[in-house]
Protein backbone atom coordinates (compact mmCIF):
# COMPACT_ATOMS: atom_id res chain seq x y z
CA UNK A 1 0.00 0.00 0.00
CA UNK A 2 2.87 2.25 0.67
CA UNK A 3 3.87 2.29 -2.48
CA UNK A 4 0.80 3.25 -4.53
CA UNK A 5 1.08 6.64 -2.56
CA UNK A 6 4.28 9.30 -2.74
CA UNK A 7 5.38 9.42 0.80
CA UNK A 8 4.18 13.40 1.33
CA UNK A 9 0.32 11.52 0.97
CA UNK A 10 0.47 10.09 4.74
CA UNK A 11 1.80 13.26 6.04
CA UNK A 12 -0.95 15.49 4.90
CA UNK A 13 -3.06 17.33 7.26
CA UNK A 14 -6.81 17.90 8.17
CA UNK A 15 -8.05 21.48 7.63
CA UNK A 16 -10.20 22.73 10.75
CA UNK A 17 -13.05 23.52 8.65
CA UNK A 18 -13.20 19.42 7.65
CA UNK A 19 -13.99 18.65 10.65
CA UNK A 20 -16.79 21.29 10.68
CA UNK A 21 -18.38 20.96 7.65
CA UNK A 22 -18.67 17.22 8.69
CA UNK A 23 -20.20 18.41 11.62
CA UNK A 24 -22.22 20.48 10.16
CA UNK A 25 -23.65 17.78 7.52
CA UNK A 26 -24.22 14.94 10.27
CA UNK A 27 -26.81 17.73 12.12
CA UNK A 28 -28.59 18.81 8.45
CA UNK A 29 -29.08 14.94 8.58
CA UNK A 30 -30.57 15.30 11.90
CA UNK A 31 -32.50 17.88 11.09
CA UNK A 32 -33.66 16.50 7.78
CA UNK A 33 -34.32 13.09 10.09
CA UNK A 34 -36.30 14.98 12.69
CA UNK A 35 -38.81 16.92 9.82
CA UNK A 36 -39.60 13.74 7.55
CA UNK A 37 -39.58 10.66 10.11
CA UNK A 38 -43.36 9.93 11.16
CA UNK A 39 -42.06 7.59 13.70
CA UNK A 40 -41.33 9.09 17.22
CA UNK A 41 -38.63 6.56 18.24
CA UNK A 42 -36.43 8.18 14.99
CA UNK A 43 -37.25 11.44 15.66
CA UNK A 44 -35.83 10.97 19.12
CA UNK A 45 -32.63 9.11 17.82
CA UNK A 46 -32.71 12.01 14.88
CA UNK A 47 -32.45 14.39 18.05
CA UNK A 48 -29.23 12.26 19.61
CA UNK A 49 -27.49 12.81 15.84
CA UNK A 50 -28.14 16.69 16.27
CA UNK A 51 -26.16 16.25 19.65
CA UNK A 52 -23.58 14.06 18.31
CA UNK A 53 -22.81 16.67 15.43
CA UNK A 54 -22.21 19.78 17.91
CA UNK A 55 -20.11 17.15 20.25
CA UNK A 56 -17.77 16.90 17.18
CA UNK A 57 -17.77 20.66 16.66
CA UNK A 58 -16.92 21.49 20.66
CA UNK A 59 -14.01 18.79 20.72
CA UNK A 60 -12.54 19.89 16.80
CA UNK A 61 -12.38 23.59 18.51
CA UNK A 62 -10.81 22.20 22.04
CA UNK A 63 -8.14 20.74 19.57
CA UNK A 64 -7.83 24.08 17.42
CA UNK A 65 -7.01 25.83 20.50
CA UNK A 66 -5.22 23.53 22.95
CA UNK A 67 -7.47 23.31 25.75
CA UNK A 68 -9.33 21.22 27.28
CA UNK A 69 -12.54 23.08 28.05
CA UNK A 70 -14.57 22.00 24.97
CA UNK A 71 -14.20 18.25 25.61
CA UNK A 72 -15.83 19.06 29.15
CA UNK A 73 -19.00 20.76 27.35
CA UNK A 74 -18.97 17.39 25.59
CA UNK A 75 -18.88 15.59 28.31
CA UNK A 76 -21.90 17.83 29.51
CA UNK A 77 -23.66 17.25 26.31
CA UNK A 78 -23.09 13.63 26.43
CA UNK A 79 -24.47 13.45 30.34
CA UNK A 80 -27.68 16.02 29.48
CA UNK A 81 -28.23 13.43 26.40
CA UNK A 82 -28.33 10.25 28.61
CA UNK A 83 -30.54 11.53 31.03
CA UNK A 84 -33.10 12.99 28.28
CA UNK A 85 -33.00 9.33 26.61
CA UNK A 86 -33.95 7.83 29.74
CA UNK A 87 -37.05 10.42 30.67
CA UNK A 88 -37.84 10.97 26.37
CA UNK A 89 -38.28 6.94 26.39
CA UNK A 90 -40.00 6.82 29.42
CA UNK A 91 -42.52 9.11 27.93
CA UNK A 92 -42.66 7.24 24.99
CA UNK A 93 -43.43 3.77 26.65
CA UNK A 94 -46.26 5.73 28.45
CA UNK A 95 -47.72 7.32 25.30
CA UNK A 96 -47.93 4.08 23.66
CA UNK A 97 -49.72 2.32 26.59
CA UNK A 98 -52.39 5.05 26.07
CA UNK A 99 -52.57 5.11 22.14
CA UNK A 100 -50.98 2.17 21.28
CA UNK A 101 -49.20 3.73 17.76
CA UNK A 102 -45.70 5.77 17.48
CA UNK A 103 -46.54 7.36 14.78
CA UNK A 104 -46.73 11.40 15.73
CA UNK A 105 -49.65 12.48 13.92
CA UNK A 106 -51.74 11.05 16.24
CA UNK A 107 -50.07 12.21 19.07
CA UNK A 108 -51.83 16.10 18.35
CA UNK A 109 -54.32 16.45 21.34
CA UNK A 110 -52.02 19.79 21.91
CA UNK A 111 -52.97 21.16 18.70
CA UNK A 112 -55.76 23.83 18.00
CA UNK B 1 -2.51 8.88 7.34
CA UNK B 2 -4.23 11.36 9.05
CA UNK B 3 -6.07 11.96 6.02
CA UNK B 4 -7.07 8.23 4.94
CA UNK B 5 -8.63 8.14 8.59
CA UNK B 6 -10.63 11.16 8.50
CA UNK B 7 -12.13 10.83 5.10
CA UNK B 8 -12.43 6.90 6.02
CA UNK B 9 -14.74 7.37 9.00
CA UNK B 10 -16.02 10.82 7.70
CA UNK B 11 -17.22 8.92 5.09
CA UNK B 12 -18.92 6.19 6.72
CA UNK B 13 -20.64 8.52 9.30
CA UNK B 14 -22.24 10.05 6.67
CA UNK B 15 -23.32 6.85 5.04
CA UNK B 16 -24.37 5.65 8.26
CA UNK B 17 -26.29 8.89 8.90
CA UNK B 18 -27.88 9.02 5.61
CA UNK B 19 -29.02 5.46 6.01
CA UNK B 20 -30.49 6.28 9.52
CA UNK B 21 -32.69 8.59 7.44
CA UNK B 22 -34.00 6.18 5.11
CA UNK B 23 -34.34 3.41 7.32
CA UNK B 24 -38.24 1.93 7.95
CA UNK B 25 -37.75 0.26 10.61
CA UNK B 26 -36.56 1.53 13.84
CA UNK B 27 -33.73 -1.18 14.39
CA UNK B 28 -32.17 -0.47 11.36
CA UNK B 29 -32.15 3.37 12.50
CA UNK B 30 -30.53 2.16 15.74
CA UNK B 31 -28.11 0.05 14.28
CA UNK B 32 -26.89 2.90 11.85
CA UNK B 33 -26.79 5.23 15.03
CA UNK B 34 -24.39 2.93 16.49
CA UNK B 35 -22.15 3.22 12.64
CA UNK B 36 -22.22 6.69 13.17
CA UNK B 37 -21.06 6.84 16.85
CA UNK B 38 -18.11 4.34 16.98
CA UNK B 39 -16.99 6.18 13.71
CA UNK B 40 -17.15 9.70 15.92
CA UNK B 41 -15.25 8.25 18.14
CA UNK B 42 -12.10 7.60 16.00
CA UNK B 43 -12.23 10.98 14.97
CA UNK B 44 -12.09 12.09 18.77
CA UNK B 45 -9.26 9.90 19.14
CA UNK B 46 -7.67 11.57 15.51
CA UNK B 47 -8.54 15.03 17.71
CA UNK B 48 -6.66 13.92 20.87
CA UNK B 49 -9.68 13.57 23.07
CA UNK B 50 -9.33 10.45 24.49
CA UNK B 51 -11.62 10.25 27.00
CA UNK B 52 -14.50 12.15 24.97
CA UNK B 53 -13.26 9.15 22.72
CA UNK B 54 -13.86 6.25 24.86
CA UNK B 55 -17.49 8.08 27.12
CA UNK B 56 -18.45 8.20 23.30
CA UNK B 57 -18.28 4.43 23.05
CA UNK B 58 -19.17 3.77 26.50
CA UNK B 59 -22.31 6.03 27.26
CA UNK B 60 -23.92 6.52 23.86
CA UNK B 61 -23.40 3.64 21.69
CA UNK B 62 -22.81 1.47 25.06
CA UNK B 63 -25.57 2.53 27.38
CA UNK B 64 -28.32 5.13 25.32
CA UNK B 65 -28.32 2.67 22.19
CA UNK B 66 -29.06 0.16 24.19
CA UNK B 67 -31.95 1.78 25.87
CA UNK B 68 -33.35 2.78 22.41
CA UNK B 69 -33.45 -0.72 21.30
CA UNK B 70 -34.53 -2.06 24.51
CA UNK B 71 -37.58 0.67 23.63
CA UNK B 72 -37.96 -0.51 20.72
CA UNK B 73 -38.05 -4.68 21.37
CA UNK B 74 -40.83 -3.54 24.07
CA UNK B 75 -42.90 -1.76 21.73
CA UNK B 76 -42.85 -4.53 18.89
CA UNK B 77 -44.18 -1.78 16.64
CA UNK B 78 -42.91 -2.88 13.28
CA UNK B 79 -41.66 -0.40 10.20
CA UNK B 80 -43.56 3.24 10.00
CA UNK B 81 -46.48 3.81 7.63
CA UNK B 82 -45.70 6.78 5.13
CA UNK B 83 -48.34 9.48 6.11
CA UNK B 84 -49.93 12.56 4.02
CA UNK B 85 -49.74 14.98 7.06
CA UNK B 86 -46.39 16.67 6.33
CA UNK B 87 -46.97 18.61 3.24
CA UNK B 88 -45.59 21.68 3.61
CA UNK B 89 -42.61 20.36 5.83
CA UNK B 90 -41.27 17.79 2.38
CA UNK B 91 -41.89 20.97 -0.47
CA UNK B 92 -40.40 23.85 1.95
CA UNK B 93 -37.81 21.23 3.93
CA UNK B 94 -35.60 19.80 1.39
CA UNK B 95 -34.84 23.44 -0.20
CA UNK B 96 -34.37 25.31 3.13
CA UNK B 97 -31.98 22.58 4.51
CA UNK B 98 -29.94 22.68 1.22
CA UNK B 99 -29.83 26.52 1.97
CA UNK B 100 -28.54 25.80 5.33
CA UNK B 101 -26.28 23.40 4.68
CA UNK B 102 -24.58 25.46 2.08
CA UNK B 103 -24.33 28.88 4.29
CA UNK B 104 -22.80 26.99 7.40
CA UNK B 105 -20.11 25.32 4.64
CA UNK B 106 -19.72 28.88 3.53
CA UNK B 107 -19.36 30.93 6.67
CA UNK B 108 -16.96 27.64 8.22
CA UNK B 109 -14.89 27.72 5.06
CA UNK B 110 -14.42 31.68 5.17
CA UNK B 111 -13.72 32.00 8.77
CA UNK B 112 -11.14 29.03 9.30
CA UNK B 113 -9.09 29.13 5.95
CA UNK B 114 -6.85 31.32 8.07
CA UNK B 115 -6.41 28.97 10.94
CA UNK B 116 -4.00 25.79 11.37
CA UNK B 117 -4.45 22.41 10.22
CA UNK B 118 -5.30 19.23 12.52
CA UNK B 119 -1.95 17.42 13.06
CA UNK B 120 -2.56 14.22 14.61
CA UNK B 121 -0.52 13.98 17.80
CA UNK B 122 -0.16 17.85 18.30
CA UNK B 123 -2.56 18.29 21.01
CA UNK B 124 -2.06 16.16 23.65
CA UNK B 125 -4.35 17.14 26.64
CA UNK B 126 -7.25 15.06 26.00
CA UNK B 127 -6.32 12.22 28.54
CA UNK B 128 -8.76 10.73 31.59
CA UNK B 129 -5.75 13.10 33.56
CA UNK B 130 -6.61 16.60 32.28
CA UNK B 131 -10.13 15.84 31.92
CA UNK B 132 -10.66 14.85 35.40
CA UNK B 133 -8.05 17.70 36.87
CA UNK B 134 -10.67 20.82 34.65
CA UNK B 135 -13.66 18.33 35.99
CA UNK B 136 -13.01 18.22 39.46
CA UNK B 137 -11.66 22.17 40.21
CA UNK B 138 -12.91 24.58 37.87
CA UNK B 139 -16.20 22.67 36.76
CA UNK B 140 -17.09 21.26 39.97
CA UNK B 141 -20.50 22.89 40.38
CA UNK B 142 -21.35 22.12 37.29
CA UNK B 143 -20.53 18.37 37.99
CA UNK B 144 -22.74 18.64 41.38
CA UNK B 145 -25.67 19.92 39.35
CA UNK B 146 -25.64 17.61 36.81
CA UNK B 147 -25.59 15.02 39.43
CA UNK B 148 -28.97 16.63 40.91
CA UNK B 149 -30.04 16.36 37.06
CA UNK B 150 -29.60 12.50 36.55
CA UNK B 151 -31.06 12.01 40.37
CA UNK B 152 -34.47 14.01 38.48
CA UNK B 153 -34.25 12.26 35.57
CA UNK B 154 -33.58 8.83 37.16
CA UNK B 155 -36.89 9.71 39.45
CA UNK B 156 -39.21 10.77 36.38
CA UNK B 157 -38.22 8.03 34.85
CA UNK B 158 -39.55 5.90 37.18
CA UNK B 159 -42.76 7.79 37.79
CA UNK B 160 -43.28 7.97 33.83
CA UNK B 161 -42.68 4.08 33.46
CA UNK B 162 -44.57 2.67 36.76
CA UNK B 163 -47.65 3.85 37.37
CA UNK B 164 -50.64 4.48 34.97
CA UNK B 165 -51.77 7.92 34.35
CA UNK B 166 -55.27 9.04 34.26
Amino acid sequence: MYSLFPPEFFKLTIPLSGYLILSAILFTIGVATFLFRRNVITVFMAIELMLNAVNLTFVTFSNHFGKVDGQIFSFFVMVVAAAEAAVGLAIILMVFRNRSTLQIDDFDTLKN
Amino acid sequence: MDLVLFLTFALIAVACAINMSLQRHPVSSALSLVGVMVSLAVLYVLLGAEFIAAAQLVVYSGAIMVLFVFVIMLLNTGAEKMSKKAGTAHFLGFPLLVILLAVASWVITNATSAMKPVKFGAFTGGGPREVGWELFTRYLLPFEVTSILILIAIAGAYRLANKEMD
